[in-house]
């Protein structure tokens, strides 16, 4: 009967889904627990960094220095026709801060680091290079997962900061230029209305949106099987499983931190 | 010594290996021959826990493998070199990286120290001068080869070939079992290569088992399983052809 086979294909999907989970969260374990017994390797984790975040310093500052141009423009306009222009500049850095700039690096993170890694151990895992790994003596969540966990959970925050300032640079100079604002009440509005607690708070989650890019990313490469197409598909669905997590976990953060 | 008992391997409903017992004295070069997809690299693979069995054991020098927890793990994948069917050679490193992969993750040595070893084993395997190169600026025999001194790194007392010459031209095959011989002979390793290659098990082996509908057929030595008059033996051996 259809009704049956759609029961039993949820019921399937629903299986595989948190299944899928247990195993996620069983590699974040396993990689605090090797984290925390002093397994992290220096050189590996250096190298991850500069992949991860030097190299990501580019597409986030441009992307952010754009929204933070566009929501000035949109906001600069609405808030002079209310007579609250000069609220414009603490808006902005509230809303860089809390919301804007960790999203931003988050979604550009998850695109770019999570499709890297995902396809990097994809293929290292279709090739046999991850039992090469294993038969040589090492552990690859020490050798692999590790290193892009802790890389991933430190650049993040670290690329946010310049998120947040290029985003709040690029909607002064929009908001002066276009809207008209005032440059002093910009920049006075800022400095009263934003609290440290925004930001701290904007980083920490962008610390955990770097722990969950990597860990999917990496338990997707890891279990990649049927060489390309497997390849493939493992670097789709990270990429899809981390914006969908980041999404999810960005809502909850921000009402435990700023409601 | 590799012990066998009752091993069995599945993969959900697909049993893959059933209830094989096998004994694999010191020295001794087995061959494992079956046709392609019946379960002989998995069956390498169990032999250091690449793969999980789901029943029996697998014991190597006096110990059972399958209750060694991750360092008894690590100190048993140093005695045994693993050469893999494409090479397996770290992408993101030069030929003189992989090859002192374990040696820079395990032994701590000076690096002149891993630098002369390294040199040794490309030289075994006739490859001085390639240190440099990329896995990708090799031939498919070349990155066997690199994969076979990767193996040696350790001096490992027992080797694994998973499909040493399949699919190489037939100078390339004959360097390389020449070197299997070679390794056998002169360092005394035990190995276990898994073929469908007739050549390189007659060239090689001493000793041929084969795989069929996940059991073990034991067949003796080359000449005898050459001689062997089970149907699905004769078959295979002579490629259906009488």
């Amino acid at each position: 009967m259809p009704y049956r086979k759609v029961t039993e294909n949820v019921g399937d999907q629903t299986i595989l889904l948190v299944e899928g989970l247990g195993r996620v969260v069983m590699l974040a374990q396993e990689t605090i627990r090797g984290i925390m017994a002093g397994k992290a390797r220096f050189k590996l984790t250096l190298e991850q960094m500069v992949k991860i975040g030097y190299e990501s310093i580019p597409l986030a500052l441009v992307a952010s220095g754009f929204v933070g141009m566009v929501f000035a423009m949109q906001i600069a306009t609405e808030f002079v026709r209310f007579g609250a222009g000069k609220y414009v500049g603490g808006v902005m850095a509230i809303a860089m801060a809390r919301e804007l700039g960790p999203a931003l690096v988050g979604i550009v993170i998850a695109a770019r680091v999570s499709a890297a890694i995902a396809a990097e151990l994809g293929t290292m895992q279709v090739t046999e290079q991850i039992d090469a790994l294993k038969a040589l003596g090492s552990n690859p969540v020490r050798y692999l997962v590790i290193p892009r966990f802790i890389a991933s959970a430190l650049m993040l925050p670290l690329l946010t900061v310049g998120a947040i300032v290029t985003g709040f640079t690029g909607g002064y100079f929009v908001a002066v230029l276009v809207g008209h604002i005032n440059p002093v009440e910009y920049l006075e509005t800022a400095r009263s209305l934003l609290k440290l607690w925004d930001i701290f708070g904007g980083l920490i989650k962008t610390f955990c949106f770097g722990m969950v890019i990597a860990v999917v990313a990496c338990y997707k490469g890891l279990n990649a099987a049927g060489g390309a197409k497997g390849v493939g598909e493992a670097t789709t669905s990270s990429v899809v499983t981390s914006l969908l997590s980041l999404f999810a976990l960005n809502y909850f953060l921000s009402l435990a931190f700023f409601k | 010594m590799i012990k066998l008992n009752k091993l069995s391997k599945s993969f959900g409903d697909h049993q893959v290996i059933d209830g094989v017992d096998l004994e694999i004295p010191d020295g001794q070069s087995l061959a494992v021959i079956g046709p392609s997809g019946c379960g002989k690299s998995t069956l390498l693979k169990l032999l250091i826990r690449l793969e999980e069995p789901t029943g029996g054991s697998v014991s190597v020098n006096g110990q059972d493998i399958v209750r060694l927890d991750e360092e008894g793990l690590i100190s048993l994948r140093q005695k045994v070199g693993f050469v893999f069917q494409y090479g397996a050679l770290f992408d993101s490193l030069s030929v003189f990286e992989n090859v002192a992969f374990a040696l820079r993750e395990h032994a701590k040595l000076p690096e002149r120290q891993i630098a002369r070893i390294v040199g040794e084993k490309l030289k075994l395997v006739e490859l001085e001068g390639t240190e440099k190169l990329m896995p990708e600026a090799l031939s498919g025999g070349m990155q066997k080869r690199v994969g076979i001194a990767r193996a040696l790194a350790f001096d490992p007392t027992i080797i694994l070939y998973d499909e040493p010459t399949t699919g190489l031209d037939p100078i390339t095959s004959v360097t390389i079992e020449n070197l299997m011989v070679k390794l056998a002979r002169e360092l005394k390793v035990t190995s276990v290569l898994v073929t469908h290659v007739m050549q390189t098990v007659r060239r090689v082996a001493n000793r041929v088992v084969m795989i069929n509908e996940a059991k073990l057929i034991e067949l003796g030595s080359p000449a005898e399983a050459a001689r062997s008059t089970v149907p699905i033996v004769k078959k295979f051996i002579t490629g259906g052809i009488d």
